[in-house]
Order: C-alpha cells, then sequence, then structure tokens
C-alpha cells in the first residue's frame, strides 16, 4: 500500500464510519475519502424512532464521533452529493456535481431505502417515511401539531414509532396488512405480547388491514383501507420496509442478488471493491447461509473485515446476528435468526406483565431467541446458540432453574 | 475538560481528554480505544462496553442500575468495580479517573 493510494467509501453511516476507523488502525497510509448524499456528519440510526423521535434526544447527542476524531483519521467528507456511476474499468466515480473521482480502492456503504407505497394521496402534507434524521426531523414538525397519527405497518420501525408518538400525547393507529405483527420476524408469541402491550399504551391496533389511499386538502386527514373504512390522521408514517441501494453496483457490473454479493471478507465480485452493511448479501458461516442483514451490529463488524481486505488482510466475518427495540418501557433484545425454527418455547409468562423470553429450537437446537425486559436470558440465548449443544427444553422454561446453568460449563 | 486514563489489556495507556456530559464509551471510541467495541453505540443492551474503574474512583462513579447489573452479571470475567461504560457519564469531579479494559468485550 502507498501513500498516494486512495480509499473512496460511498456512503456515511455505522459501516463507512467503522471501515474507515479500521483502515486507519490497520495502517492505511493513503487518503480516505468519503461521500454521502446526505448533508450531515455520521449520525446514529438505531435512536432515530426512539429517544430522537421522542424528543429524550437531541441531534448533538446522534453523533457517531466527535469530529475531532475525523481529523484526527484524515477523512475528506463529502457531503450532500451523490454518485451517479462507478466507472469500475478506470477506478473513477462521477458525481452529480459532474466532479470525478479516482480511486485506488473502493468501499459500498450505501446501505439501504425506504420501500415506497404507491398510494392515492402520498404526496399529501404530513406523509412520511423514516430513515434518516431530516425524515425525524419532519416527522417532529409534524407531531407538534398532531393529535392523531396513523402507521402503516406493523413491523419493528412502525411499533417504535407508535410508542414514540403516542409518549408525545398523540393517538396512535397502527394498520398492518397482515394477521398478526411482526409476522416476517417474531413467532405468534411475540406479535400477540407487542398487540397486548401497544393496545395497554392506547394504541390502536389494527390487523389484515390493507391501505389504499390517503386523503385530505393539501393536509392528509385520513386513511382509507380496502374495507372502506376511515381512520382519522393529522400525520401518517409509512414503514413497510427498506430495499437495499444495489444500483451503482449492478451497473458496475458487480454480481447482485438481495444486496451486493460478496464474500465472508467483505469482497465484491470486483477485486478492487469492498461492501459492508446493509446493502451487502454475505455469507454468514455460522448460520451456513447467505443472507442480508439490517442491523447495526452487522455494519460495524463486516466493515472491519472490509477494511482488513482493503490492507491486504484476511480476516473472516462471520458473527452472530442480534438485534434489539425499545418500545415503552420494553426492551427487545433478539439473538439470531429465528427462521426454520420448528418449536417456540417461552421461559416466564407471555400473556401477562412485560417480562419473558421466546427460545427457537430447530432439532434440538436454540437457534434464536427473543428476549422481552430480560437480558440476562438474551447474554445466556447468544452463548446457547453459539455452543451448539442440544437444549434440555424442560429445563429451559423452568423459571426456578438458574438459565446459567445450561451452559456447558454454566456452573462457573 | 476532564482527562481520563483508559488502560488496554496488554497495557497499552491513552490519555485523553473527554467532555463533561459525554459517556466514558463516546471517550474510548472518540479516541479509537480499541478495546471498547460498544456494538449498540450506548443503549445497554449488548454489553460489549465493559472497563473496571480503578477503585480509587468507584465511589465518584457509583453503582450499576439493575439493567446494567443483570448484564454485567453474565459477563466471563466481574470484577468489583466492573461497570459498562456507556452508563457512566462524565463529571467534572472524574478528572484523573483512571479505567481499565478487559482481554475481550465476548
Amino acid at each position: 500500500m502507498e501513500v498516494d493510494d486512495h480509499v473512496v467509501i460511498i456512503g456515511a453511516s455505522h459501516a463507512a464510519v467503522q471501515l474507515m476507523i479500521s483502515l486507519r488502525q490497520q495502517g492505511w497510509l493513503g487518503a480516505i475519502t468519503t461521500i454521502s448524499d446526505e448533508p450531515h456528519m455520521p449520525y446514529q440510526r438505531p435512536p432515530l424512532s426512539k429517544s430522537y423521535l421522542d424528543g429524550s434526544v437531541e441531534a448533538d447527542r446522534l453523533v457517531l464521533r466527535a469530529a475531532e476524531t475525523y481529523d484526527k483519521l484524515k477523512v475528506d467528507f463529502k457531503l450532500g452529493c451523490k454518485v451517479t456511476s462507478i466507472d469500475a474499468r478506470n477506478k473513477q466515480l462521477n458525481l452529480d456535481t459532474g466532479e470525478k473521482i479516482g480511486f485506488t480502492k473502493l468501499a459500498l456503504c450505501t446501505g439501504a431505502r425506504v420501500r415506497q407505497l404507491d398510494l392515492p394521496g402520498s404526496e399529501l402534507e404530513g406523509v412520511h417515511y423514516l430513515r434518516t434524521m431530516d425524515d425525524v426531523k419532519a416527522i417532529r414538525q409534524s407531531a407538534k401539531k398532531a393529535s392523531r397519527a396513523v402507521i402503516i405497518g406493523g413491523g419493528y420501525i412502525g411499533l417504535e414509532t407508535a410508542a414514540s408518538l403516542t409518549k408525545l400525547g398523540i393517538k396512535v393507529t397502527v394498520l398492518e396488512t397482515e394477521t398478526r405483527l411482526l409476522k416476517r420476524v417474531a413467532s405468534e408469541q411475540v406479535s400477540g405480547f407487542y398487540k397486548r402491550l401497544h393496545e395497554e399504551e392506547g394504541v390502536e391496533i389494527r390487523l389484515g388491514s390493507k391501505v389504499v389511499a390517503l386523503q385530505g386538502n393539501s393536509q392528509v386527514r385520513s386513511v382509507v383501507c380496502d374495507d372502506d373504512s376511515h381512520s382519522g390522521a393529522d400525520m401518517v408514517i409509512i414503514g413497510v420496509g427498506v430495499i437495499p441501494n444495489t444500483e451503482l453496483a449492478s451497473e458496475a457490473g458487480l454480481v447482485v442478488e438481495n444486496g451486493i454479493v460478496v464474500d465472508q471478507f467483505a469482497q465484491t465480485s470486483h477485486p478492487d471493491i469492498v461492501a459492508a452493511g446493509d446493502c451487502t448479501f454475505h455469507p454468514n458461516a455460522l448460520l451456513k447461509k447467505s443472507l442480508r442483514l439490517e442491523s447495526v451490529p452487522n455494519a460495524s463488524e463486516q466493515a472491519k473485515a472490509a477494511a482488513a481486505s482493503l490492507c491486504g488482510i484476511k480476516k473472516a466475518y462471520s458473527e452472530l446476528p442480534w438485534f434489539w427495540s425499545d418500545q415503552f418501557d420494553v426492551k427487545l433484545q433478539i439473538a439470531g435468526i429465528s427462521q426454520g425454527y420448528t418449536k417456540a418455547v417461552v421461559r416466564g409468562d407471555a400473556s401477562a406483565g412485560r417480562s419473558f423470553s421466546v427460545f427457537y429450537i430447530k432439532d434440538q437446537y436454540v437457534i434464536a431467541a427473543d428476549c422481552i425486559n430480560r437480558p440476562k436470558d438474551f447474554m445466556v440465548a447468544k452463548k446457547l446458540i453459539l455452543q451448539q449443544s442440544k437444549i434440555d427444553v424442560a429445563a429451559l422454561v423452568d423459571e426456578s432453574s438458574e438459565i446459567k446453568k445450561l451452559l456447558i460449563n454454566g456452573e462457573q | 475538560m476532564p482527562a481520563i486514563t483508559y488502560i488496554e489489556f496488554d497495557g497499552t495507556e491513552y490519555h485523553v481528554d473527554v467532555a463533561v456530559g459525554n459517556s466514558v464509551m463516546e471517550g474510548a471510541l472518540n479516541n479509537m480505544i480499541d478495546g471498547i467495541v460498544a456494538e449498540c453505540g450506548g443503549c445497554c443492551v449488548c454489553c460489549t462496553c465493559h472497563c473496571m474503574i480503578d477503585p480509587e474512583w468507584s465511589e465518584v462513579v457509583g453503582e450499576a442500575n439493575d439493567e446494567e447489573n443483570e448484564l454485567l452479571e453474565m459477563l466471563d470475567v466481574r470484577e468489583p468495580t466492573s461497570r459498562l461504560s456507556c452508563q457512566v457519564q462524565v463529571t467534572d469531579e472524574m478528572d484523573g479517573m483512571v479505567v481499565r479494559l478487559p482481554e475481550s468485550q465476548y
């Protein structure tokens, strides 16, 4: 690696920041430039739908690193401009400003964008999506003059938003097309719990509700479903998932599936281009399959592997995925990926109170867990999944037995 | 700004200034101190920002709350002054404090 080598990072979020730090830690001497279409210095995304939306945290507390840190890293930021194409052959990027930037190595940390619904009335004032800080600034503005909100989509973003707006004193209705909340990602027990939690907190949950139109006269006033019901709303937030930003990669000839395809070293199909974060479709040796994850820990850990690759070091990425969600006074911690489980068992009481865990079992092995206000269960679950030994289900669900004992060496 | 000394497991010392109101975790991240991972960014959910407060300073820092305690309880190596650094907000009284970092955060 030479001093006049140049790494360009497209994106400036969690993966990008870890990547630039790891590059310097692993001895990258050349220039580093990061390009983002957002106007802000890197900020934390998870609080956007939680503490930043409900106003308990302000923007200055969201910065991922202090400004001086980037000075020390000697990273050049190009904010508020967009890469329009990658010329992989000539190793050059074209920007929407007309500028061209050459690179020795390129890192794609392009993330994901919200999936948009093609609904009549989407252009009305008070209709929002939630992905960026500016999105949430606009939502907070709308919330100041709103008394009723409708959330379209009963996934994690929708439910976190419902909780945050409820805290602000707004009457919230959640509309979900499926027969239960969180259907794609959680068991019936967890779905049922979140329905109960939100209803106890005053949120109206309407399942099997497909939205067909938004109505209002410049300002949104109601949401119409296919059963012709109307829900009154001064603001609407649509949270129906994200799409990975893969277009630049595919147009440059890189292999793309459900995300930019990378190997365990975060290497794309081009030898001088790596990718990390929500935009990647990557193999995971622990899970024995390839997948795309929307997760900060994944972005950070994969970025370390990507930085190593750029420095010519092989550092395989293979971490157990984990996630968390805050809603009202409930902290959910998720270990592993539950997809493909054959049995879900509950430790604690899912039908009352706000503390229990669901363990997902496949062929006698724990593959995932959803832990509701149970940090200890979560810590044990991560270890149980990784130790890959057959589980004693009777002991797992027995609250009178210390959960730690299920771990090999658990008596220590 | 209060000066805090972080000592990595291998003995490497970092003397850094951390703004009042920032957490001990943020002080480490802003100075690229490797021994703090902080996967969750400071939400008290992941237990990867563990540090041991120098006993002389443990009174100034105070004790962990229940939530933090449950996570700390699951560490392989917990010391009497172990804390999650994301939950320790830096104050003027912490000027000169020393914290040690564990061998691993996992």
